[in-house]
């Protein structure tokens, strides 16, 4: 994997000054290599075709139908309606703030954690990143199930006070509440930004680090000024990956089943499915993909320029 | 080596142990405890039982695992067609159209799976493309969502891929269509069968765009485990999850196998 990146600069060299067009013109084949051109083109077509069929064209209904009023007629009033309502408020402040709560989550714990397995090595750490890549393939709602069973009020947690205290209940009660969901998408999102970082780390030249803790750096300084600038784009990379799927996230959200925690998507879900009320749902819908795709597009950008 | 002390490095792993076992290890293993249990009301669950499994693999539930299974399956040849097709014609694209067709593709891992599940459930409800109440809507919902993944992946190994193996091919005058399915697609195959991987995972675990869309006779597995929690059976849910995961993991661990056979071929 790391070969094979390192390479492929050198690699692609070559063919693009090998088809470049500067000197394509003289070349007795450039009709046919504009013509080549045009075939390339042909071959996309196909997918390209089928992506608009079932993907594109039913998100451009999705935005028709958001502009479209009970009558029929085409306005922003659906827009003005949803903007003004409570609910939808209430669902956008909660959603910012528990995608940007868990990003910044786990940024921390990742780095952390990636830090250990990578430079603190221990017998087994080999195992817990494929135990990692293991986690990542698993539904995110077995998370908000698993946590049900340690904190929930008759789980684990609680169990283990009311059996030392002697108290009727446990204290912790915060399943329902933002924070559940909060803990939840620490956990299962943590994983997104370790293994970039891994990543990253596997090939950063650990001599770097001998000769900066020979000449008397401690481990905190190192890893101030080499792992950390070091880990930057993969950081970068990674968080903005988390942010966009933990503002998108539905599954820990329904499965926390607290009637206070709402955010977009699941707002889509109870506006569409619940209460039938399409163009409210088709309204909401726009709102996230405008934000999420925006951020999106950032993160792509952003993990360009850090040469991803 | 980062820290040289003893005391350092264990303390370290402290802190590694401190943070992974109750965040990551904890709630896979609380599940698989959960399935196998009558009652948790307390520190420690109690009353073994199989009786969850026994449920879980009949009837009803199994009716869901195949569900998912077929979806899935489903799902993943058919993302893999069209992302393998569009990341191969987008490599022979210059720059800007190679940039389109990635914007493109990648675009439904921006939109949140309810809103693709949305929009599918409000494009194909009506004449033109009557699909609504059948298991194709299922399928093409899952599809759309796991080709961006498709698509990536084998992106990524087709520009790694050295073009001195089909400039070779090409140069003994083997034609185009002849060097894709003889030189290309093979040095493919090992990306090609991790991103089946990738998207039957993906697809067996979607819950978002599925809830929105199920007919009652294509009902996949996780939208019964959130049916069975959702009635507080938390224990039956938990075999189910254990079920999927399980299933999930053997598929994988079959795929790269293949995977290893193609690589050393």
């Amino acid at each position: 994997m790391a070969d094979a990146t390192t390479t492929e600069p050198r690699l692609r060299q070559p063919r693009d000054t090998a088809t470049g067009g500067s000197w394509a013109g003289k070349m007795p084949g450039a009709k046919r290599r504009g013509r080549g051109r045009t075939q390339a083109w042909l071959w996309a077509l196909p997918p390209v075709a089928v992506l608009a069929l079932v993907f594109l064209y039913p998100l451009a209904l999705v935005i028709q139908q958001s502009f479209t009023t009970d009558m029929g007629e085409t306005s922003a009033e659906p827009y003005s309606e949803v903007f003004a309502s409570q609910a939808f408020r209430d669902a956008l402040g909660t959603t910012v703030w528990l995608a940007v709560g868990s990003t910044i989550g786990c940024l921390v714990l990742g780095f952390v954690l990636a830090t250990i397995v990578a430079f603190v090595p221990f017998p087994g750490s080999r195992a817990v990143a494929k135990f990692i890549d293991v986690f990542l393939s698993f539904p995110s709602f077995l998370i908000t199930l698993a946590l049900l069973f340690i904190y929930g009020t008759v789980g684990m947690a609680n169990g283990i006070w009311t059996d030392a205290t002697g108290a009727s209940a446990g204290p912790i009660d915060f399943l329902t509440t933002p924070w559940g969901v909060l803990l939840a998408e620490v956990t299962f999102f943590t994983p997104f930004v370790m293994r970039p970082l891994l990543a990253a780390f596997s090939q950063l030249d650990t001599a770097q680090l001998e000769v900066a803790s020979s000449l008397g750096a401690r481990p905190l300084r190192i890893i101030r000024q080499i792992i950390l600038p070091e880990a930057l784009p993969a950081l970068g990379a990674g968080g903005a990956l988390v942010l966009v799927m933990t503002l998108n996230e539905f599954g820990i959200v329904l499965f926390t089943g607290a009637k206070d925690v709402t955010t977009l998507p699941m707002l889509v879900y109870s506006k569409a499915i619940l209460e039938s009320d399409y163009t409210a749902a088709c309204v909401v819908a726009v709102v996230n993909i405008a934000i999420s795709v925006g951020l999106y597009s950032l993160y792509r950008v952003v993990s360009r320029r850090a040469g991803a | 080596m980062l820290v040289h002390s003893r005391k350092g490095r264990w303390s370290a792993w402290a802190i590694f142990l401190a943070l992974f076992l109750p965040l990551f290890a904890l709630p896979l293993l609380v599940i698989a405890v959960a399935s196998f249990s009558t009652n948790w009301s307390g520190a420690f669950p109690s009353g073994f039982t199989s009786g969850h499994y026994e449920k879980a693999i009949r009837g009803a539930s199994l009716q869901a695992l195949t569900t998912s299974l077929l979806t899935a399956a489903a799902a993943s040849v058919l993302a893999l067609a069209a992302g393998g097709w569009a990341a191969l014609a987008a490599h022979s694209l210059r720059s800007r159209g190679r940039r389109v067709l990635d914007a493109l593709f990648m675009l439904p891992v921006a939109v949140p799976s309810v809103v693709v599940g949305l929009a599918v459930l409000v494009a194909f409800s009506k004449p033109p493309m009557l699909l609504n109440g059948t298991r194709w809507i299922v399928i093409i919902a899952h599809t759309i969502l796991v080709t961006a993944f498709a698509y990536q992946s084998v992106s990524a190994a087709v520009k790694r891929l050295d073009p001195a193996y089909e400039q070779a091919a090409a140069s003994l005058g083997a034609r185009p269509a002849y060097v894709l399915w003889k030189v290309k697609l093979p040095l493919l195959l090992p990306s090609l069968n991790a991103a089946a991987g990738l998207c039957f995972a993906l697809s067996m675990g979607e819950l978002s765009a599925t809830i929105m869309l199920y007919p009652p006779d294509w009902l996949p597995l996780p939208v019964s485990i959130y049916t069975a929690t959702d009635r507080g059976s938390l224990f039956t849910g938990s075999a189910l999850a254990v079920v999927l995961m399980g299933t999930t993991l053997l598929v994988l661990l079959g795929l790269s196998r293949i995977r290893t056979k193609a690589t050393y071929r």
